[in-house]
């Protein structure tokens, strides 16, 4: 039996891979052996990709992207929606899955992130892995934002109108490319359904084509780990690292446990709070679309909302082109930045652990100033904090240290006094 | 590498660079119509057809909402007070002559409008599109400070809008709300989306 399963997989490696692909990524890639909480969010990330990927397959079947009113006067692409939840066998949990998995998504997608600035994850020589993990990034925000146009409801059309719009501020060419974005002159059954076929086709082929590449760039360097040192610099006789592990069965195991606690929590949500408290599905978005009528308060869904701040803070027109522009560039231009980051930061050290009080205050405060603006995003934009603070100044004033942040990186993490790095690796 | 060089054909390297330029020509000429379909179909550009509108039943004060392409058309029947509101704001709107922004030559006046009983504009804010609710009462009593002349609010940004469209100074909208092609069949009917023929 043995003989005829190993005569199998000689079989299949004289003509593909198998074996060697299988060592290579699995169990002879060598993981550092000190990996902590925070290197979890990689594989829950993949994990919530699969289960996108899968509900969306099965949430296709059934809803139907058409803008137009059925015999009942109520849109028909929101009505299959209502179908799925209420009459499709399954159809609510699959729904609920999916909608719960684009906001944990994005938990995971900015805990990992934060994990790659605690611990210099985008220091030489993981610099593409990082520019990856940006458009990843990227191509993430644009899945859901095209995505969440699907369901047409009232959020779901003013969110797009708004959207969209903001490429007409783009000066000669915006007010024509917003109308080639809709295909029509508002956002209609045409917008519904290009963003149908880019939210299921598109963008996922280019989401898995760049997850590959992140991972492909990841297994050719090595991972990094908290203490931001290459454990590839102490190597045994045969060549493996003497602070590595490897990948399977190791981290194989230790992440399906990760896993396992990580989908009690998605289940919970799923089952307790679907709607997340009005932040994952919101309240105005179980009203179907009105062209006619705003809803007296829009905001995107909270994953957008630090950048929606930073968009609003500018207010100022600048070389004769309208505020809304310079809006635009400076959302963009907040999350393009973050590519930068490898040749932003100077220190010597990789790690937080290591990094010195500038570093460590500078990125405390950044970490207030992102939540901060994440909140007065969902906010309107007149909100006023308790003792009478005005929430429009505070979110200019933070928008402006979250480019300072980045901008002035390159002197402070250079003056920043820095403890000596480890010869190897800290681990009990 | 300079032992490579000499034994490359320059005459072939430079056909196969001219070839790949010409099938670089072709692909991007295969993109043209898939870039084309982006832009509205023909059936999306035959619906701006005109809307006739039923006025007659609006009540001094009182707003209807018709859709025309889709937008919200208002048609605001403004009480004498409402117009006597609009000299209030001519010093805090931006545009108080309508210079910049978009409507028809006949409606380029100081209630912009054709009757200055009736304002006809499309409830379309000038900044991100979303469509500005009423807040008609003067005054406080709206929530909009003491000197409010009474107006509209875009629930998205927060622009201020006079009742004749106009937008406030320093608001995110940077024009006035527009002005659909209109005019009046009968007194108490109006064609909107067409300028009337002279």
């Amino acid at each position: 039996m043995t003989t005829k399963c190993e005569a199998l997989i000689e079989w299949i490696d004289a003509r593909f891979p198998l074996t060697s692909t299988w060592k290579a990524h699995l169990s002879e890639y060598y993981a550092p052996k000190n990996f902590n909480f925070w290197y979890a969010f990689g594989i829950l990330a993949t994990v919530v990709l699969a289960i996108q990927i899968i509900t969306g397959i099965f949430l296709v079947m059934n809803y139907k992207p058409d803008g137009t009113l059925n015999a009942a006067g109520v849109p028909v692409a929101f009505a299959s929606v209502e179908y799925i939840m209420r009459e499709v066998n399954g159809g609510w949990i699959i729904r609920t899955m999916h909608s719960t998995g684009a906001s944990a998504f994005f938990i995971v997608v900015y805990l990992h992130m934060f994990r790659g600035l605690l611990y210099g994850s985008y220091r030489k020589p993981r610099e593409l892995v990082w520019i990856f993990g940006t458009l990843i990034f990227l191509a993430l925000m644009a899945e859901a934002f095209m995505g969440y146009l699907l369901p047409w409801g009232q959020m779901s059309y003013w969110g797009a109108q708004v959207i969209v719009n903001l490429f007409s501020a783009i000066p000669f060419v915006g007010p024509d490319l917003a109308l080639l974005i809709r295909g029509d002159y508002v956002v209609s059954d045409a917008t519904l359904n290009r963003f149908f076929a880019f939210h299921v086709c598109a963008v996922p082929l280019v989401l898995i084509g760049l997850v590959a590449a992140h991972i492909i760039a990841l297994h050719e360097v090595g991972s990094n780990n908290p203490d931001g040192i290459e454990i590839k610099k102490h190597k045994d006789a045969n060549g493996v690292p003497l602070d590595g592990v490897p990948f399977h069965p190791y981290y194989t195991v230790k992440d399906s446990f990760i896993v396992v606690i990580f989908l009690i929590f998605f289940a919970a949500v799923m089952f307790f709070a679907p709607e997340g408290g009005g932040y994952f599905l919101e309240y105005n978005n179980f009203l179907q679309a009105d062209p006619l009528t705003t809803p007296p308060h829009i905001a995107p869904v909270w994953y957008f909302t630090p950048f929606y701040s930073i968009l609003r803070a500018v207010t100022y027109p600048l070389f004769g082109i309208d505020a809304k522009f310079w809006g635009v560039v400076a959302m963009g231009a907040s999350v393009v930045i973050l590519g930068f980051l490898p040749w932003l930061d100077r220190s010597p050290v990789k790690s937080i652990r290591y990094k010195g009080p500038i570093t460590k205050t500078l990125l405390a405060i950044f970490v207030v100033v992102f939540i901060v603006l994440g909140f007065l995003g969902v906010k309107a934009p007149d909100y006023v904090f308790p003792f009478g603070v005005p929430g429009a100044p505070v979110a200019q004033i933070f928008s402006v240290y979250y480019f300072l942040f980045f901008i002035t990186m390159p002197w402070w993490s250079k003056l920043d006094k820095c403890k000596p790095e480890p010869e190897r690796v800290n681990f009990k | 590498m300079s032992e490579e060089k000499k034994t490359m054909d320059s005459g072939r390297r430079t056909l196969l660079v001219a070839t790949s330029a010409a099938g670089g020509v072709a692909v991007a000429a295969a993109a043209v119509p898939f870039v084309a379909s982006f832009a509205p179909s023909d059936r999306a550009r035959a619906a701006g057809a005109p809307v006739k509108a039923d006025i007659g039943d609006i009540g001094p004060g009182e707003m209807k909402v018709f859709e025309w392409r889709g937008k919200p058309v208002w048609v605001l029947r403004r009480t004498p007070e409402m117009l006597e509101s609009l000299k209030q704001a001519d010093a805090m709107v931006s545009d108080p002559e309508s210079e910049k922004s978009i409507q028809p030559e006949y409606a380029k006046n100081q209630h912009r409008s054709i009757k200055p009983e009736y304002l006809v504009t499309v409830g379309i804010c000038t900044h991100l599109g979303c469509s500005p609710s009423e807040k008609f009462k003067e005054g406080a009593e709206s929530g909009m400070g003491a000197d409010w002349p009474g107006g509209f609010l875009c629930p998205c940004h927060g622009s201020k809008f006079d009742l004749a469209g106009r937008v406030f100074k320093s608001q995110p909208a940077p024009t006035n709300l527009d002005i659909p092609p209109h005019y009046y069949i009968s007194e108490t009917t109006l064609m909107i989306g067409e300028d009337g023929k002279a």
